[in-house]
């Protein structure tokens, strides 16, 4: 009897340790091989730059307070707030120490799209690497090259401040496991090549679903709710619903959004607010067709 | 006894009463608010070609711009921090900064008075220049609330 129940414990034991074993494999930082980001070339400046516009990497990154060119100093140093603790903005100017400058296009490529750092370790997902894991390799080279042409600086942002058990990197292979996704967010009612552009722009580079889907307790986007709008992760307010069932942008037309990307101006003639402010003068700064494929996809959403 | 009690709740409604009939609602701040929106629509307009150029009304429209926002900071007083929910709170924090802003608007468009626009071109950087003045200080106080 004392054998059965010993051989049962040893079995529970091992599948405990299997299992663990799989989990552990399972939430392994999953960088892609250096062979994805070999052979790109030279990169391409100008597509570099549209890249670094839509990607709204200077809305974070830059100085908090910096105008002007002074925006183009990646020096870090902003504190994001969250439920689970403050985040601080790292440096990614080119400066060999502070910044990305030592970094090569493998540490670069595997940070943007899989959110794994350049020591191999996972990041978190307040870098939107979730959004950014769409991104096609030319872009990601072209954007590194774009970067490195930038002003250095030596500003070095604090740790981030997070209570247990965020502070656990490891435990972000568990929230990879479960909400990391490159696939498409939604289905979509049109189809060809601007409709592709929108959703290549507003899931990836735009990183819209970031504040404008609502998310669960342990911060995954919620099933079914994409571009729903959300309560505000900086405050008070929210995030509006940008789909076409929204009460008020559902109502407008394509050309409403493309002004209001162009000129922040609503239909109505608000004019944008909160740290929208800033998404809008990226959006700019593209060129035009860029803007008018964000509205076809917009529209092309499921109504919520 | 009572008498004073019922005297001291009546002045204290008035005086309620009387707040709230004072500046700061939220039908006050959006009704200038959406005079600023309807002048920033015509001058608009123009730079799309919906409509001709016309100095009578980019006058009218900078006019009406320049005044609406002269009396804004005025919606805000101490205590009328809940009024709207699309006020952010950082409006009574920073009140100065608040004030300054709106002084920017004033100044911006008064300036446009003084060298009205002469055609479509001027009234295109005029847009630019008072949306940017918008964006600035919606970009710090004002909330959204959709």
């Amino acid at each position: 009897m004392a054998g059965k129940r010993t051989r049962i414990l040893l079995s529970l034991a091992g599948i405990a340790v299997v299992g663990a074993a799989a989990l552990f494999y399972l939430t392994l930082p999953a960088p892609l091989p250096e062979a994805h980001w070999a052979g790109l070339g030279e990169p391409d400046m100008a597509n570099g730059e549209r890249v670094f516009w839509a990607g709204g990497c200077v809305s974070c990154h830059a100085a908090p307070g910096s105008e002007g060119d002074a925006k183009k100093v990646l020096a870090g140093g902003l504190a994001l707030k969250s439920p689970f603790g403050t985040f601080h903005v790292p440096n990614i100017s080119p400066d060999p120490k502070a910044g990305i400058g030592g970094w090569t296009l493998a540490q670069f490529g595997n940070a943007m799209t899989r959110g794994v750092g350049p020591g191999g370790e996972h990041l978190y997902p307040s870098f939107p690497y979730n959004s950014y894991a769409r991104m096609t390799p030319k872009d990601v080279n072209d954007l590194f090259g774009f970067l490195k042409t930038l002003p250095a600086s030596a500003n070095v942002a604090p740790p981030h401040e997070l209570p247990f058990p965020f502070n656990q990197r490891i435990a972000l292979g568990g929230w990879k496991l479960l909400f990391f996704n490159d696939g498409p967010r939604a289905p979509l009612s049109a189809s060809g090549d601007q409709v592709k552009r929108g959703q290549y722009l507003v899931e990836g580079l735009g990183h819209c679903g970031e504040c404008h889907t609502p998310r669960n307790p342990l911060g995954g986007f919620q099933s079914g709710r994409w571009l729903a709008g959300a309560p505000n992760p900086e405050g008070q307010g929210r995030i509006p619903d940008i789909t076409p069932g929204s009460k008020s942008i559902g109502q407008w037309s394509e050309a409403d959004i493309v002004t209001y990307l162009e000129t922040g101006f609503t239909p109505e003639f608000d004019s944008v607010g909160g740290s929208m402010v800033e998404v809008q003068q990226n959006m700019a700064r593209l060129p035009a067709e860029d803007r008018e494929a964000i509205a076809a996809y917009l529209k092309a959403i499921p109504a919520l | 006894m009572r008498f004073r009690l019922i005297a001291t709740a009546a002045l204290a409604a008035a005086l309620g009463v009387g707040t709230a009939l004072a500046a700061g609602t939220k039908d006050e701040r959006e009704a200038i608010m959406k005079k600023i929106g309807g002048a920033m629509g015509q001058l608009v307009a123009i730079t799309k070609d919906e409509k001709p150029y016309d100095a009578a009304v980019v006058k009218t429209a900078l006019t009406t711009i320049a005044e609406s926002v002269k009396a804004f900071p005025d919606q805000f007083p101490p205590g009328s921090e809940k009024n709207s929910p699309a006020a952010s709170p950082k409006i009574w924090e920073n009140m100065d900064d608040f004030k300054a802003k709106a002084d920017k608007l004033h100044a911006d468009a008064e300036g446009l008075l003084a060298q009205l626009p002469a055609d479509k071109a001027g009234v295109g950087a005029a847009v630019k220049a008072l949306g940017a003045d918008c964006g600035a200080c919606h970009q710090a106080y004002r909330l959204k609330v959709d």
